[in-house]
C-alpha cells in the first residue's frame, strides 16, 4: 500500500503544482521519485509530527494541498491538538496520512499500534476518516483526498497487502464499495481486513451461508445510504475492522443504528478489544489474538444466525 | 490614522492603545491584560513600521503575515488592527460579546487581518513556519512574523519548529519574544530553565538578538532588518514588562487575572497622559 501511496503522490505532484508531501522521517528511498521530479516540494519533517502538522496547516492556508506521511500513531495521537486546531478549526484542506495502520506494525509493540485513532479522529468536526482496502482503493483515496477542500485522514497497511480490486475502484469520499453480493448477511469492511472479509464469506458459503462483502472505506462521513438498505435488506450485519470496536467503524455503525431503529437487523462487531496487545506476535498472530480471522468471524457470525 | 513611523506619534498610539485594553478588559470582564500590555510596542512597531500589509487588502496573497501566537493577548491585536483600519473601531465595544466578531481569544477569520486562531499555545511558529515555506514554492516574497510569549516557549512545538525553520533556511521568518518573565502562575525563568533565550534560539541556528520591547526605534530597526541576509530566520528576545504603561499593574501578576476598576481605568488614564 505505501508503494501506491508513493507513486500516487508522486503523480498527483506531478499533475498538481500544488501538492506538497511532508514526511515524519520515514519511507527511505521510498520517495526518491518524487524528489527527482519535484524537488522543491517534498520536505523531511524530522521526527517531529506536531510541527509537521502546523506546518502543513500554514501551508494549507497558503493555498498548496499538503499531504503529511508518516507511522499511524505518531501522526495521530502524538499531534492530536496540532489536528485538532491548525487543521479541523481553520478547516484548512490537508491530507494527513497514516501508514502501518491497525495492527500492521504488530510485532513492534503497542507503541506502533494504532487501534484507537480512527476513534479519535473521528470525533473532530469536518475531518474525513478513511480507510482504504488495498493498493487500488489507495490510489482513489489519496485522489479523491487531494482533490477534497477539507480535512481527511487516511489509514493505509505497509506492504504486500493482497490486492483485491483488479483495476482501481470509483472511489468517492462516503460512498461505500460493494465488492460481493449475497443474502444472509453482510459484512462492512474497513481497511486491509477486507482480505480477511472475502475469505470468511467463502468460508461461510460451504456452510451455505451467503454474505455481501463491502468494502466500507469511508469511517466518516457513514454512507448512510448503504447502511439503510443493509439493515433493511439483512438480518445480520457485520462489522470488520483492525481497529477497536469502541469508535471506529463498529462504533459508528452503532450509534448510527441508535438513531435509526427499528431496523431488522442485528449488528455484530468484530474489531480489536480494548486493551493493549501485551504478547510479542507478528500481524496474523494479533489478528488472531483478536478473533479478527476468517475461521473465528464465521463461527462468531454462523452461532449469531443461530 | 494612516501609517507613520514618526516616533512620537508612535508613542502615542502605543498609549492610546493601552488605554483601550484596559477598557476592553473592564467593559468585557476579560483577563489577561498583563500579557497584552506587555506586547503592546511590539505590535506598534510592526503595524506601522514594518509589516507590509494593506488594511484594503488584507488577504493579499502577497502581504506580510503576523501571527499573535499568544492568543490570550487578543485585545491588543485586535485593537491595532482597528487603529490600522483593518475593520471599525465599534467592533472593540462589542469585544467579547455574545455574537461579537471578536472573541476573547481570535476564532478563524474572525476579523479582517487576524491571519491564525491562537490561544493554545505553541501553534503559531509551526504554522508560520509553513507559510513561509510556502512563500519559498509559490515564489513569493512576504515575510513572516510570530510573536510568541515566554511561558509559550516551555511548548515542545516551539522546539520543533525552531530546529526545522534553519534547516530550511527560512530567512524571511522572524520571531518576536515577549519575554516580561512572568508566566500565569509564576516566574517564568524559575518554572523551566528559559535563560539564556538568546543563546538557545542562537543555538537553534537563528540570528538571536536581544531588545528592549518597549524601545520602538530599536524594535523597528530590527524588524525591518528581516532577513537579514545571514541565510538565517531571525529571533527577537524583547525584554517586557508585564503590566507595561501603568505604575500598578507592572511587573505584578495578578494582572495576568484581574479586571480593573472604573478608578484605575481613570488612574491608567492620567499614568498614560491621555485626556
Amino acid at each position: 500500500m505505501r508503494n501506491a501511496f508513493a507513486k500516487q503522490i508522486t503523480e498527483l505532484a506531478q499533475r498538481d503544482e500544488r501538492v506538497v508531501l511532508l514526511s515524519g522521517d520515514i519511507g527511505n528511498r521510498l520517495f526518491d521519485d518524487l524528489k527527482a521530479k519535484c524537488p522543491d516540494r517534498f520536505f523531511n519533517c524530522g521526527v517531529a509530527e506536531a510541527n509537521m502538522i502546523g506546518v502543513a496547516a500554514g501551508m494549507a492556508m497558503s493555498g498548496l494541498r499538503p499531504v503529511c506521511y508518516t507511522i499511524t500513531p505518531f501522526i495521530t495521537y502524538r499531534c492530536l491538538e496540532q489536528i485538532r486546531i491548525d487543521v479541523c478549526y481553520h478547516h484548512v484542506p490537508v491530507v494527513i496520512v497514516g501508514t502501518g495502520a491497525g495492527l500492521s506494525y504488530a510485532s513492534l509493540g503497542a507503541t506502533h499500534h494504532s487501534c484507537e485513532e480512527m476513534g479519535m479522529l473521528r470525533l473532530l468536526p469536518g475531518l474525513a476518516v478513511l480507510a482504504p482496502a488495498d493498493a487500488m482503493e489507495v490510489r482513489g483515496a489519496l485522489k479523491a483526498a487531494v482533490n477534497h477542500p477539507h480535512p481527511v485522514y487516511i489509514r493505509i497497511g505497509k506492504k504486500g497487502e493482497p490486492v483485491i480490486h483488479k483495476t482501481e475502484p470509483e472511489f468517492q469520499i462516503g460512498r461505500a464499495i460493494s465488492i460481493r453480493e449475497g443474502k444472509d448477511v453482510c459484512l462492512l469492511s474497513a481497511g486491509t481486513m477486507l482480505a480477511v472479509a472475502l475469505e470468511t464469506a467463502d468460508l461461510l458459503a460451504t456452510q451455505s451461508v451467503s454474505a455481501k462483502v463491502v468494502s466500507f472505506h469511508t469511517i466518516k462521513p457513514l454512507d448512510e445510504a448503504a447502511l439503510a438498505e443493509v439493515f433493511t435488506r439483512f438480518k445480520l450485519v457485520v462489522t470488520v475492522e483492525e481497529h477497536s470496536i469502541l469508535g471506529g467503524l463498529g462504533g459508528s455503525v452503532a450509534e448510527w443504528l441508535a438513531d435509526h431503529s427499528p431496523a431488522k437487523a442485528r449488528l455484530l462487531r468484530c474489531g480489536t478489544a480494548d486493551e493493549f496487545l501485551h504478547e510479542t506476535a507478528e500481524q496474523e498472530e494479533a489478528r488472531e489474538h483478536f478473533g479478527l480471522t476468517a475461521a473465528a468471524m464465521a463461527a462468531r457470525i454462523k452461532h449469531s444466525l443461530g | 490614522m494612516s501609517a507613520t513611523s514618526d516616533l512620537a506619534n508612535l508613542d502615542l498610539v502605543a498609549r492610546r492603545l493601552r488605554l483601550k485594553l484596559i477598557q476592553m478588559s473592564h467593559a468585557a470582564g476579560t483577563p489577561h491584560l498583563g500579557s497584552a500590555l506587555s506586547c503592546v510596542d511590539i505590535l506598534v512597531a510592526a503595524y506601522w513600521n514594518v509589516v507590509k500589509v494593506d488594511p484594503r487588502n488584507p488577504s493579499d496573497p502577497l502581504r506580510d503575515r503576523f501571527i499573535l501566537s499568544k492568543g490570550h493577548a487578543a485585545t491588543a491585536l485586535y485593537a491595532t488592527l482597528a487603529e490600522r483600519g483593518f475593520f471599525p473601531k465599534e467592533w472593540l465595544d462589542t469585544f467579547a460579546a455574545h455574537g461579537a466578531p471578536l472573541a476573547e481569544q481570535p476564532a478563524p477569520n474572525c476579523a479582517p487581518g487576524v491571519e491564525l486562531a491562537t490561544g493554545s499555545l505553541g501553534h503559531g511558529l509551526p504554522v508560520g513556519v509553513g507559510m513561509a515555506l510556502a512563500a519559498r514554492i509559490q515564489k513569493r516574497d512576504y515575510r513572516v512574523f510570530v510573536c510568541m510569549s515566554d511561558g509559550e516557549c516551555n511548548e515542545g512545538t516551539v522546539w520543533e519548529a525552531a530546529m526545522f525553520a534553519p534547516a530550511r533556511k527560512l530567512d524571511r521568518l522572524c520571531v518576536v519574544i515577549d519575554y516580561n518573565k512572568w508566566q500565569a502562575t509564576g516566574r517564568s525563568n524559575e518554572i523551566m530553565a528559559l535563560p539564556s533565550l538568546r543563546d538557545k534560539w542562537a543555538a537553534f541556528g537563528w540570528t538571536a538578538h536581544e531588545v528592549d520591547g518597549h524601545d520602538l526605534a530599536a524594535l523597528s530597526r530590527l524588524l525591518k532588518n528581516v532577513p537579514d541576509g545571514s541565510g538565517k530566520p531571525v529571533a527577537l528576545i524583547a525584554h517586557t514588562i508585564k503590566g507595561k504603561g501603568v505604575s500598578f499593574m507592572q511587573d505584578d501578576n495578578n494582572w495576568h487575572y484581574r479586571i480593573p476598576k472604573p478608578e484605575e481605568i481613570e488612574a491608567a488614564r492620567k499614568e498614560l497622559g491621555l485626556a
